[in-house]
């Protein structure tokens, strides 16, 4: 079809459906606080005054915008395709969490809410949730699932510096979605004073929008950025998916660009054969968990299965609804790198470009190598490097056999 | 009439209160629950509420937590639900039982099939804590047609007119949560509570109005009562379930439930 008469994408519907994902699927004490988020976040996304706080705020606080820098030795190592990292990982506390908390925290402001809750798998989300709680003088609370309390100590142990309480969830796997459950429960409890910032484009409408929203900051750089190296658009996003946020935030902004190929990195654990992954988009079913209308990772009888990932922010049964939505309409293809891949491309990109990313976007630089090699070098892929790794180096010094 | 309407008429009749009991199938053991249902029966229950076991129940406490999880370790399913409802009938063809869960397994089955099974089993109705009304439809119309009810909630931040519109989305009863917050965290208050409901039975134009949440007791289940239609008892229950050795479960369900029945007459 041609461009000019194609219907631009719009998504989510009023009632929060991506196709037939998405949608609203919490309990009845919560529909009055999503009403009143739903309301705001309408009122202010049109509000010159409220995009250019944010926008200052981005500026100065969070040390936007990111650079798009070209890898040249990461390129070479593949022998392919040009690869371009979105350095994410050099926004304040180290990963594209804090784009979302800054912007849901100025409306928690204005709905006069005095106290912040989150989940939060490796921490990221956490410490960003944290960060904004402080400066801007608001209780916060976290709740992190006990297993990633002990693989990501260090990004606890920030959380509690800067004045949050740190909640560790023993029920049921010990890890994102426990965590989650327990944020929900905290949330039903004190919705009165309490905004609950959820960390990825998940949950109940409108979080999987306004999540986007939040991230699309990624993928609007991104855009200018590379037209001005390359005076084009790449030909290929990839972005690491667990609840998806960071790709979605760099996918949004390109949706329309029929020529720029969309791929989602998922946690293939110790492979998609073995059933201990996190993979849902490859390997799931379309369900309900978390507010929301998905794929997710259940049995045959519905109880959600536990996940595995070397990656904690990955470690999550289900995924953005937004994601589901592309995977059915083929606009991004879902693919996923095993936890050993994911460790290799950590490592050589430390070693070739001097960069120490998360080992949830290392997801997203060991599919690229792979592909990158496929390719011809007049090709560009554009990866979103989502976050920097220090959190990560006990996990990989302990698969050394290193105690540091 | 179906069973949940001649039992409420009967109440009705008799100018007595209802009083709804929560266990969760499958805790502590499968064989426990069909004879727990009957001991609720002996006890003085009107109705059942029998949990469907989820690995996510992100609106209940911790003792309703610990009584879905001790269900999961024997790896209780909705279809395993179904059988022990089919046991109960052929002792009891009276007592309304409702299924009460969270979505995804009913959704695993598939609405049609559910409903089919569930009504072959002597299912009355279905409480499905993360399905608000504007998602229900479906579900709702494929209950309809086998003569089952969706009993929805109302909590205390809805507002009158969407309290309202969920009256007439759903049928069965109304069960009006006491308090926000997850099940069995703290006390229902009687004052907030008759506040509220003035509201909310002229909002519900006749369909009876149950409170559940923080209703532990006779004392307790007797102070909500006279501004309601009935109390939904669920974490004290399900406490005993917990802490009881299982030969002395149907005992001891009867006699909590008898002093609680008693306090409401």
């Amino acid at each position: 079809m041609p461009r000019s008469n194609r219907v631009p994408y719009e998504a989510p519907t009023q009632d929060g459906r991506f196709g037939e994902y998405g949608g609203r699927f919490v309990a009845e004490t919560l529909i009055h606080a999503l009403d009143e988020l739903t309301r705001l976040y309408a009122s202010v996304s049109g509000d010159p005054d409220f995009k250019a706080a944010l926008a200052q705020e981005l500026k100065d606080y969070v040390g936007r915008p990111t650079p798009l820098y070209r890898a040249d030795r990461l390129t070479e190592h593949a022998g392919g395709a040009r690869i371009y990292l979105k350095r994410e990982d050099l926004n304040h506390t180290g990963a594209h969490k804090i784009n979302n908390t800054v912007g849901q925290a100025m409306l928690a402001v204005r709905m006069g809410k005095t106290r912040l809750i989150a989940e939060t798998g490796a921490g990221q989300h956490g410490v960003a949730t944290a960060t904004v709680a402080a400066r801007l003088g608001l209780e916060c609370r976290v709740y992190m699932g006990s297993e990633d309390i002990a693989r990501q100590s260090i990004n606890v142990y920030r959380m509690k510096l800067l004045g949050a309480e740190v909640v560790p969830v023993t029920a049921g796997s010990r890890t994102l979605k426990d965590a989650m459950n327990e944020a929900m429960r905290d949330w039903v409890t004190n919705v009165d004073n309490t905004h609950y910032i959820i960390g990825s484009v998940a949950g109940p409408h409108p979080y999987p929008m306004l999540v986007r929203d939040f991230q699309a900051v990624i993928g609007a750089e991104a855009r200018v950025q590379c037209l001005d190296a390359e005076g084009r658009l790449p030909d290929l996003l990839v972005a690491c998916v667990g609840g998806g946020s960071n790709a979605m935030g760099l996918f949004h902004p390109f949706v329309d660009d029929d020529g720029v190929d969309i791929v989602g990195v998922e946690a293939g654990g110790e492979g998609l054969a073995t059933g201990r992954h996190a993979a849902p988009l490859n390997a799931g079913t379309p369900g309900v968990l978390h507010g929301s209308h998905t794929y997710l990772m259940d049995d045959s009888s519905g109880q959600i299965v536990e996940t595995h990932s070397i990656s904690a922010g990955l470690d999550y049964p289900g995924v953005g609804p937004e994601h589901a939505y592309w995977k059915d309409l083929g606009r991004a293809t879902y693919a996923s790198v095993t936890d050993g891949e994911a460790l290799s491309a950590f490592r050589i990109l430390n070693q070739t470009e001097g960069i120490m990313p998360a080992l949830e976007s290392s997801h997203a630089v060991a599919w690229t190598l792979r592909e990158a090699a496929r390719r011809p070098p007049q090709d560009i892929i554009l990866v979103n490097l989502s976050g920097r790794g220090d959190k990560d180096i006990h996990t990989v010094a302990g698969i050394d056999g290193i105690e540091v | 009439m179906s069973r949940l309407g001649r039992r409420f008429a009967a109440l009705a009749g008799a100018g007595r209160k209802a009083l709804n009991t929560y266990i969760v199938a499958g805790d502590p053991a499968p064989e426990v629950t069909v004879p727990a249902m009957h001991a609720l029966v002996r006890g003085g229950a009107d109705l059942i509420e029998l949990g469907v076991p989820f690995s996510d129940p992100e609106a209940e406490g911790p003792t309703i937590q610990a009584g879905i999880e001790r269900a999961l370790a024997h790896h209780v399913t909705l279809a395993d639900v179904l059988d022990m409802m089919s046991a109960f009938r052929k002792a009891d063809q009276d007592t309304p039982v409702v299924l009460m869960g969270y979505l995804n397994p009913f959704l695993r089955m598939g609405y049609e099939a559910f409903c089919t099974r569930a009504a072959d089993a002597g299912v009355d109705g279905v409480i499905v804590v993360n399905l608000p009304p504007e998602e229900a439809v479906t579900l709702r119309d494929s209950l309809r047609v086998q003569g089952m009810d969706l009993v929805l909630l109302v909590a205390p931040t809805t507002t009158p007119e969407r309290a309202a519109y969920i009256a007439e989305q759903g049928s069965g009863f109304l069960y009006y949560v006491s308090y926000k917050g997850v099940t069995g965290a703290r006390h229902a208050d009687a004052t907030a509570v008759a506040a509220r409901l003035t509201g909310i039975r002229a909002a519900a134009r006749g369909l009876p109005v149950l409170v559940g949440f923080g209703i532990k007791d006779g004392a307790s289940a007797a102070g909500i009562a006279p501004h309601a239609d009935g109390v939904v008892v669920g974490s004290a229950l399900v406490d005993t379930m917990g802490s009881t050795a299982v030969a002395e479960i149907p005992h001891c369900l009867q006699a909590q439930v008898r002093e609680i029945r008693d306090a409401l007459d």
